[in-house]
């Protein structure tokens, strides 16, 4: 077996039998799941009921608020609104809504109040305002003397029908599942970058702490033990992304065989509802499906697997010169910002800029960069991106591997046997030149 | 071919700092080479060049022969001054993965340790983690990551340091062991009296330049400062001390005898022993003679703080 492979055979052993690894290979899964559940469940709960006051002086609005689960009006008009405004202290009710008698409609839009204690949220506000300026509004036109049902049919709702050049009908949201598949992906591989390449690190860290490293490269080149390192970690992190993959299979297929029994069981009336609700969404749903299925799937699949090694080598080559020049992790803070921030930058440009325009100059800029290019390259691919783009900005990733792989086994050839000194960038660029 | 290494005005610069100086070293095939020298001489740095873990800016290497290149790896056997292994690797897969990054198959490197570990007594340890083994322990399994592949070149760096004295003679043994075999040895380290009992060369290095280098007896002949111990029963002895201060310097001395005698420690200059011997042997009763000769100890500290 040649150094290498020898190398990377250990790390990989080494991770894999790592307890942190077989735990976190079958708890995190559970703790998704578990994170999941828990935030439906929370959003299934019901919010506590809030006891609205209202001091209806004019009497034409209290009819209007509707009692529902969250918020219950409660018409006061008849008490003395000081009593009223003492008991909000006591907390006997939510707020106080106080609508005076005035005359001209004008003069009411100003002079109408919320009082509570703790500040409402703004979707409870505008829901006040939206009821209360309906029944203005409505009365506005009946003092104008408009007819306002000839005004209700007047109104119109326009939903604009979206079709490509090619005459494909197009669907409204696509973008956000072609965000969301792309996003997906580019949001796995900077997972991956920080975790497996933290690990990298450490695990340079824990060669020089242990000093066996001595030992090690009296025998093999830095740049062999690094490469093994890195290529080792990264075998483990595959292996673990395949159980979570395996497991996600098998946690689908037990669901779906669960939920058919269930569906098979219920008959009758309820599925006869479904049948209906199923042919009506069917058309859509089917245009869905097939746009989906017009993704380049092949190309996104094939470029993940590159930017996946391209990303991943690059920056763990990072970690691995910073976990050279470093004593402890606690000392690798400052080195590992800069690194983080291409990533953070990567993703933030995929959600915000990509889905908007997803050919425009920053996006097609930052699918280069190599810093961000795995990232937010693989966010634009599923809007369908030219075949010399992906494959510029791959060279250019590779390219800069190469690169950077040359400068960081300098940095980490010297900085494996220096000890003691927390090192700055300064001395980081000298020992570029040993 | 009969020097085992030959190292030949190396150079080697870390910035503006020089850690060695046009050193040239020669070790003879089959000795036991004392590599001397005060903190930051250079030692460390010229071990790395020789193991290829640096590289010199200029000079040359010679190993064995050859000029110094990769395949070198698996006949050079080195035990860094700070000593480590994996903590959380069992002992034996660590070993065996260490002697297989020297070059051994797998079948030779357990075949090895299974010598090593019997000869040592550490069967039992193969299953047990580093971490849970204590510091003499794991020095153990270090010598034996080091001699496990028979390197023809064995350099240890402050090789007893962290032995008990038990396990340090146990150690000694087995270098003087390797070495009657055939083995080479360089031993870099501060601890004199190791040296004056298994080197038969030495280098000293100090201020990133070699300042002495050859066979410990040549050395210390080069470094006998012609003073005789001597111990006489005289009648006489003012009269004795005031004919030896004619020909001879003297001085006072003092040493462990049975007698109350005159001791003295009389520096000869150009003159013969015999020449001193024969006045005494007149005089008296001669109880003690013996030449002082420098230890390496003496001969470190001269040179260290004459420079």
């Amino acid at each position: 077996m040649s150094k290498l492979s020898l190398i990377i055979k250990r790390e990989f052993v080494a991770k894999v039998r790592n307890k942190s690894f077989i735990v976190m290979t079958f708890l995190s899964p559970l703790l998704f799941v578990g994170i999941a559940v828990f935030v439906g469940y929370l959003s299934t709960m019901k919010a506590d009921l809030k006891t609205i006051a209202v001091h209806d002086q004019s009497g034409k609005f209290f009819s209007e608020f509707k009692s529902d689960e969250e918020y219950k009006y409660v018409d006061f008009s008849t008490i003395n609104l000081q009593v009223l405004k003492d008991s909000i202290v006591s907390e006997a009710y939510e707020g106080l809504l106080v609508i005076p008698n005035v005359s001209s409609n004008d003069s009411l839009q100003k002079s109408i109040q919320y009082i509570s204690n703790d500040s409402p949220s703004v979707m409870f506000i505008s829901d006040i305002e939206e009821v209360i300026n309906h029944k203005l509004t409505q009365e506005n036109f009946q003092k104008a003397g408009l007819d306002t049902l000839a005004i209700k049919k007047a109104k119109s709702d326009v939903s604009i029908h979206l079709t490509k050049a090619t005459g494909e009908e197009a669907l409204k949201g696509l973008n956000e599942i072609k965000i969301g598949i792309g996003g997906a992906f580019g949001y796995l591989i900077m997972m991956f970058i920080v975790i497996y390449g933290n690990m990298v690190m450490r695990s340079v860290i824990e060669e020089k702490v242990s000093r066996i490293i001595e030992v090690i490269i009296s025998s093999v080149k830095p740049f062999q033990l690094m490469m093994g390192k890195i290529i080792g970690t990264s075998l483990a992190g595959i292996l673990q992304f395949l159980i979570w993959a395996f497991l996600g299979l098998v946690a689908m297929f037990v669901l779906s065989t669960f939920f058919n029994v269930q569906m098979g069981a219920t008959s009758g009336m309820e599925d006869q509802a479904i049948q209906m609700a199923k042919q009506e969404m069917g058309g859509t749903m089917q245009l869905y499906i097939k746009e989906l299925w017009n993704l380049p799937i092949a190309t996104i699949l094939i470029s993940f697997i590159f930017y996946f090694i391209g990303g991943y080598f690059l920056y763990s080559s990072f970690y691995a010169s910073i976990g050279a020049a470093v004593d402890n992790e606690t000392d690798s803070q400052q080195f590992l910002l800069p690194i983080i921030m291409p990533l953070i930058l990567g993703v933030y440009i995929g959600f915000f800029t990509v889905i908007n325009d997803p050919h425009g100059t920053v996006a097609t800029v930052f699918s280069m960069i190599p810093l961000t290019s795995p990232i937010v390259m693989m966010m634009r691919i599923p809007f369908g991106v030219p075949l010399w783009q992906i494959a510029l900005s791959l060279i250019i990733l590779f390219a800069t591997f190469f690169l950077v792989v040359w400068f960081a086994s300098k940095i980490y050839r010297v900085g494996i046997l220096m000890y003691g000194k927390k090192p700055t960038w300064k001395e980081l660029y000298r020992w570029l030149k040993y | 071919m009969s020097n085992i290494l030959e190292v030949k005005n190396v150079v080697k610069q870390y910035g503006d700092y020089t850690a060695l100086n046009e050193v040239s070293l020669t070790v003879p095939k089959g000795s036991i080479y004392g590599l001397l020298g005060p903190n930051g001489a250079g030692k460390t740095s010229l071990i790395r060049i020789i193991n290829q873990i640096t590289m010199p800016d200029s000079g040359e290497i010679i190993l064995d022969g050859e000029k110094l290149n990769p395949n070198h790896v698996s006949t050079i056997g080195y035990m860094p001054e700070e000593r480590g292994l994996y903590k959380t690797m069992k002992v034996g897969e660590q070993c065996l993965y260490l002697a297989q990054l020297k070059g051994l198959s797998k079948a030779e490197a357990k075949r090895e340790l299974d010598y090593w570990f019997d000869r040592l007594e550490i069967q039992g340890w193969w299953n047990k983690k580093m971490q849970e083994l204590s510091k003499g322990m794991a020095q153990k399994v270090q010598f034996v990551v080091t001699v496990l592949h028979k390197p023809k070149l064995l350099i240890l760096d402050e090789p007893f340091s962290g032995f008990d004295p038990v396990n340090a003679n146990l150690i000694k043994d087995e270098i003087i062991e390797l070495n009657r075999k055939g083995t080479s040895v360089i031993f870099s380290t501060h601890r004199m009296e190791s040296v004056e009992e298994m080197c038969d060369h030495i280098a000293l290095i100090h201020k990133s330049n070699k300042l002495i280098e050859g066979k410990l007896s040549d050395v210390k002949k080069q470094f006998r400062t012609n003073e005789y111990e001597v111990g006489i029963l005289t009648d006489n002895v003012e009269g004795l001390m005031y004919d030896l201060s004619q020909k001879f310097t003297l001085s006072q001395t003092d040493f462990k005898s049975l007698h109350d005698e005159l001791k003295l420690q009389i520096n000869i200059g150009t003159s013969t022993p015999n020449e001193l011997l024969n006045l005494l042997i007149q005089r008296g009763q001669v109880t003690h003679f013996m030449e002082k000769i420098p230890s390496v100890n003496d001969i470190f500290i001269k040179t260290v703080s004459d420079k």
